[in-house]
C-alpha cells in the first residue's frame, strides 16, 4: 500500500515543472549563491574616502599606511568635508578620514591637534570594518608618536608599553576567531531557504490533491489509511532533501572546513531531523489553512519571519519578550541553537536537548494530524 | 482619416480602461491577489520594525572570574558592569564553572582577571585581561569586547596621571594621545539594526508583492482562459499596449498610496530616519514602481499556475536583500552577481531610498539610480508588452470570439 501511494506520489511530482524548480534548481542556486557571494569570508577593499588639508608627509604616510590595510581602499580624495559627506550619501564611500590643516605642526609643538573619521552606519557592516581600521590607525599614529617621546626619555619597549596601556584586553572569539560573517549567513540562512522550500512543497502536494480533485484517488492508493497516504506522499521529497542536506553539510563542513567540533556525523543527524521537523510544520500549516493558497501564503510568512526571528544576525535576546516566546515555533530556531551548540562551541549535543526535543515534536505532528489531513483534503471543495 | 484616427483611440482607450479595471477587479475580489496587495504590505512593515525596534543588544549577560580579588580588579570588573553593553550576572571560580554558566547559555562572555593583576600594576608592568565571547552573533560579540575595552581604557587614563608625579590631566592626556581622534558615526549613531534593515526591507517589500500578485493574478487566468492564455481566446486585436498600460495604471493606483503608508508613514511610526525631501522622494519611487511593475508583468508571463507564483518568488526576497549591497557590501561582490542584480529594480531602488532615507541625499545625487530605474522601466515595458503580443497572437489563432475581459 505504501509502495502504491509513494509510486503513484513519484508519477505526480515528476511531471510538474515547478516540483524540479522547488526541490532541486532552486536548491542548489541557493547553494551557489551564498557559498560564492561570500567567498571571502570578510568584505575587503572598502572604498573610504581621505580629506587631507594638511597634506605633509607625516600625513601622507598615515594616508599610504591606511590604505594598506587590507580591508580599506582610499578610492578617492577630496578637497575639504562637505564633499566627501556628499560622496557618503550618495553612497560611493563608507566613510572618510578628516586630518584638518596644522595636524603635523601642532603634534609636533605637543599641541594634541584632533583628527577625526566618519562612517555612514547605514551599511552596518562595511561601517564597523572601516571604523575598526581607522581607529587602529589612529591609535598606531598616536602610539607610534607617544612611544618615541618614551624612548627619548630612555624607556624600554616594556616600559613605554606598561606605561602607556598598563591593562591590555586579550580578546578571544570563541569558535570564530576570524570574525567570518559568512559562518553567520550559510550557517542560517541557506537551511533557512531549504525550509522554505520544504514548506512550500509539503504543503504544494497535499494541496494539488484537493485542487486537481484526486484526494480520493490518493487516498484509495493507501487502501483508505490516512497515515500511510500521508508517509507515502512525503517520502519521495524527504528523500530528496535529505540528499539535499547532505550536500549543504558536505560542502560547508567538509569542503569549505566551517568550524564543526562536533564532527560531520553529528551535523548531518541535526540537519536531517530539522528537514523532517519542516516537513511536520508544513503538514501542520496545511492542517491550520487548509487551502493551497492560505497554507503556501502561511508558509511564506513563517518562512520569511524565520530569518528574523531564529536570531541569527540579531539576538533573540534583544527583542521584545512576547516575540522571544515566539521564536520557540520557528524549527530554525532549534535548529540554530543546535547548530552554536554542538558546531560552534563545540559543547555535547545533550546540552542542546530542549532544542533537539522541539524538532523531534515539529516532526512527529504529521502523526498527530493525518486524519485531519484526510478530513480536509477529502471534504473541502478547492477554493481559487 | 481625422476619423480613423479618433477610432483608433477610442479602441485603444476603451480597450486600456477594460484592462484597469479587469485588474482593479481582481485585485478587490480576489482574496489571494488580496493577501498581497494589501495585508502583506500594511503587516509586514510593522512586524519587521517591532522585530528589530530595541535596535542594539545591551546588557549582555557576562561572567567574570576574579582571580585577584583585589580593590583595582574589583574596580574593573565594576567599571565593565557599569557599561551599557555587558551586565555581570555571575562571577565563578574558574573557567570551568564559567564556561558551564555559557553551556547553560546563562552567559555570552567570560572576563578572566588574572591572579597578579594588582601586583602586576604596582610592580609598573603590562598585564593582560582575558576576554571570551560567544561568536553566536557578531553583536555578542561587540558588546563584550567594547565594554571590556572602554573599562581598561578608562582604567589606564587615571593610572597614567597617577604615575606621571606632577602631572596635570592634560599633560598625561597629551602623553597618551600626541593625535588625539574623534569617531562621528552619521544617519545611524546609535548602530541600530532596524535602521540599518528596514529601509531596504521596505523597498524589498513593495516590489516582491508586485511581483507575487501579479503572478497570481496571471496564473489564474492561464487556469481559467481557454489553451491556458494569459488573455481570453479569439480576440481581434494584436497590440498589447492598451492591455500592458491598462493594467500598469491600476496597480500603480493601488501602489502609490501603498508606497507612501510603507516608505513614509512606517519609518515615522518607529522613530526610523526619515531625511527625504518629500517631492524629491516621489520622483524617485514613480520610476522604481513602474520598474518594478513591468518587470511583475514581464515575469507573469512564465507562470502557469495560480499558486506557483508563491513558490517562484518568496525565496528571492532573501537573494534579493543580499545582492542590494545593504548587508554585505556591494564593493565585495563578486562582479558577476553585481552584474545579475542590475537586472533587479530593487537593487537601485534600494540604493537611492537608503540614500535618501537614512543619509538625506538629494536626488540629484542619484541620478545614477534614477537613471537606471527609467531605463529599466523602458525595457520592461517592452517585454512586458512582448508577452502580451505573444499570448494576444495565440488568442486570435485560437479563433472563436469571446468579448473581451
Amino acid at each position: 500500500m505504501l509502495r502504491n501511494v509513494i509510486i503513484r506520489e513519484i508519477k505526480r511530482l515528476w511531471r510538474q515543472p515547478i516540483f524540479w524548480f522547488a526541490a532541486i534548481g532552486a536548491p542548489l542556486f541557493c547553494y551557489v549563491f551564498f557559498l560564492t557571494l561570500m567567498a571571502n569570508g570578510l568584505p575587503t577593499d572598502l572604498p573610504l574616502g581621505l580629506v587631507d588639508e594638511d597634506a605633509t608627509a607625516t600625513t601622507r604616510s598615515l594616508d599610504r599606511n591606511l590604505d594598506a590595510f587590507q580591508q580599506t581602499d582610499i578610492t578617492a580624495h577630496y578637497p575639504n568635508v562637505t564633499e566627501a559627506r556628499q560622496a557618503m550619501q550618495r553612497g560611493e564611500i563608507y566613510g572618510f578620514y578628516y586630518i584638518p590643516r596644522g595636524t603635523t605642526h601642532k603634534a609636533q609643538r605637543q599641541e594634541a591637534p584632533t583628527v577625526s573619521f566618519y562612517t555612514n552606519n547605514s551599511f552596518l557592516v562595511p561601517a564597523s570594518l572601516l571604523y575598526r581600521d581607522m581607529r587602529t590607525m589612529s591609535e598606531l599614529a598616536s602610539g607610534a608618536a607617544a612611544r618615541s617621546v618614551l624612548y627619548a626619555k630612555g624607556a624600554t619597549e616594556g616600559q613605554a608599553m606598561a606605561f602607556l596601556q598598563p591593562v591590555l584586553i586579550d580578546m578571544h572569539a570563541l569558535g570564530n576567531p576570524w570574525l567570518n560573517y559568512n559562518l553567520y549567513l550559510s550557517n542560517g540562512i541557506l537551511p533557512g531557504l531549504l525550509m522554505i522550500f520544504i514548506f512550500m512543497l509539503t504543503i504544494y502536494a497535499i494541496g494539488t490533491e484537493t485542487k486537481e480533485d484526486t484526494a480520493r484517488a490518493w487516498y484509495n492508493a493507501a487502501g483508505g489509511k490516512p497515515f500511510i497516504a500521508l508517509l507515502g506522499k512525503l517520502l519521495p521529497q524527504t528523500v530528496i532533501f535529505l540528499i539535499l542536506g547532505a550536500i549543504y553539510v558536505l560542502i560547508v563542513y567538509g569542503y569549505l572546513r566551517f568550524p564543526c567540533l562536533c564532527g560531520i556525523p553529528t551535523m548531518l543527524g541535526a540537519v536531517w531531523l530539522f528537514i523532517f521537523a519542516a516537513q511536520g510544520l508544513g503538514v501542520a500549516m496545511y492542517a491550520a489553512a487548509p487551502t493551497l493558497r492560505l497554507a503556501l501564503s502561511f508558509a511564506s510568512l513563517w518562512g520569511v519571519i524565520s530569518f528574523s526571528i531564529a536570531g541569527i544576525s540579531f539576538p533573540v535576546m534583544a527583542m521584545h519578550p512576547v516575540l522571544q516566546g515566539l521564536s520557540l515555533l520557528f524549527p530554525l530556531r532549534h535548529y540554530f541553537l543546535i547548530y552554536v551548540n554542538s558546531a560552534l562551541n563545540g559543547w555535547p549535543l545533550l546540552a542542546a536537548w530542549p532544542f533537539l526535543i522541539a524538532l523531534l515534536a515539529f516532526a512527529l505532528l504529521p502523526v498527530l494530524l493525518s486524519r485531519r489531513i484526510y478530513r480536509v483534503t477529502t471534504t473541502m471543495e478547492y477554493v481559487p | 482619416m481625422h476619423n480613423r484616427l479618433k477610432n483608433i483611440f477610442a479602441d485603444f482607450s476603451r480597450c486600456a480602461l477594460g484592462n484597469f479595471l479587469a485588474e482593479g477587479r481582481t485585485a478587490l475580489r480576489d482574496q489571494g491577489v488580496m493577501i498581497f496587495f494589501f495585508i502583506v504590505p500594511l503587516a509586514y512593515p510593522l512586524l519587521y520594525c517591532f522585530i528589530y525596534t530595541n535596535e542594539a543588544v545591551r546588557e549582555v549577560p557576562v561572567v567574570a572570574i576574579d582571580n585577584d580579588r583585589s580593590a583595582q580588579s574589583r574596580e574593573l570588573l565594576r567599571n565593565i558592569d557599569a557599561t551599557p553593553d555587558a551586565h555581570i550576572v555571575a562571577y565563578a571560580a574558574d573557567m570551568e564553572e564559567a564556561k558551564a554558566a555559557m553551556q547553560r547559555r546563562e552567559a555570552y562572555g567570560i572576563i578572566n582577571v588574572p591572579r597578579t593583576f594588582a601586583a602586576d600594576l604596582a610592580a609598573g608592568k603590562q598585564t593582560t585581561v582575558s576576554v571570551f565571547s560567544d561568536m553566536s552573533s557578531m553583536l555578542y560579540y561587540k558588546a563584550v569586547y567594547t565594554s571590556a575595552l572602554n573599562a581598561s581604557l578608562k582604567m589606564n587614563a587615571e593610572l597614567k596621571v597617577e604615575r606621571t608625579p606632577g602631572a596635570t590631566q592634560e599633560q598625561a592626556r597629551v602623553m597618551d594621545h600626541p593625535i588625539a581622534y574623534k569617531d562621528i558615526s552619521l544617519f545611524n549613531p546609535q548602530n541600530g539594526f532596524a535602521s540599518f534593515l528596514i529601509p531596504a526591507v521596505l523597498i524589498l517589500v513593495l516590489q516582491q508583492t508586485l511581483l507575487l500578485g501579479i503572478g497570481m493574478a496571471a496564473g489564474t487566468r492561464r487556469e481559467r482562459n481557454p489553451g491556458h492564455l494569459l488573455v481570453p481566446a479569439g480576440l481581434q486585436t494584436t497590440n498589447p499596449i492598451p492591455f500592458v498600460l491598462g493594467k500598469a495604471a491600476m496597480y500603480l493606483l493601488i501602489y502609490l498610496p501603498l508606497a507612501i503608508y510603507v516608505l513614509v508613514i512606517v519609518p515615522r511610526l518607529f522613530s526610523l530616519n526619515h531625511l527625504f525631501v518629500p517631492h524629491e522622494l516621489a520622483l524617485f519611487i514613480v520610476p522604481f514602481l513602474l520598474a518594478a511593475i513591468f518587470f511583475a508583468i514581464t515575469l507573469s508571463g512564465l507562470i502557469r499556475h495560480r499558486e506557483t507564483s508563491i513558490m517562484l518568488i518568496v525565496f528571492t526576497s532573501v537573494l534579493l536583500l543580499f545582492i542590494s549591497g545593504v548587508s554585505w557590501p556591494q564593493s565585495a561582490l563578486p562582479a558577476f552577481w553585481r552584474t545579475l542584480a542590475c537586472i533587479f529594480p530593487s537593487t537601485y531602488g534600494i540604493h537611492g531610498f537608503v540614500a535618501m532615507n537614512n543619509a538625506g541625499a538629494r536626488l540629484s545625487d542619484l541620478t545614477a539610480e534614477t537613471a537606471m530605474l527609467w531605463l529599466q522601466t523602458a525595457i520592461y515595458f517592452c517585454t512586458a508588452c512582448a508577452v502580451y503580443w505573444q499570448a494576444l497572437r495565440s488568442s486570435k489563432d485560437i479563433g472563436t470570439a469571446q468579448p473581451g475581459e
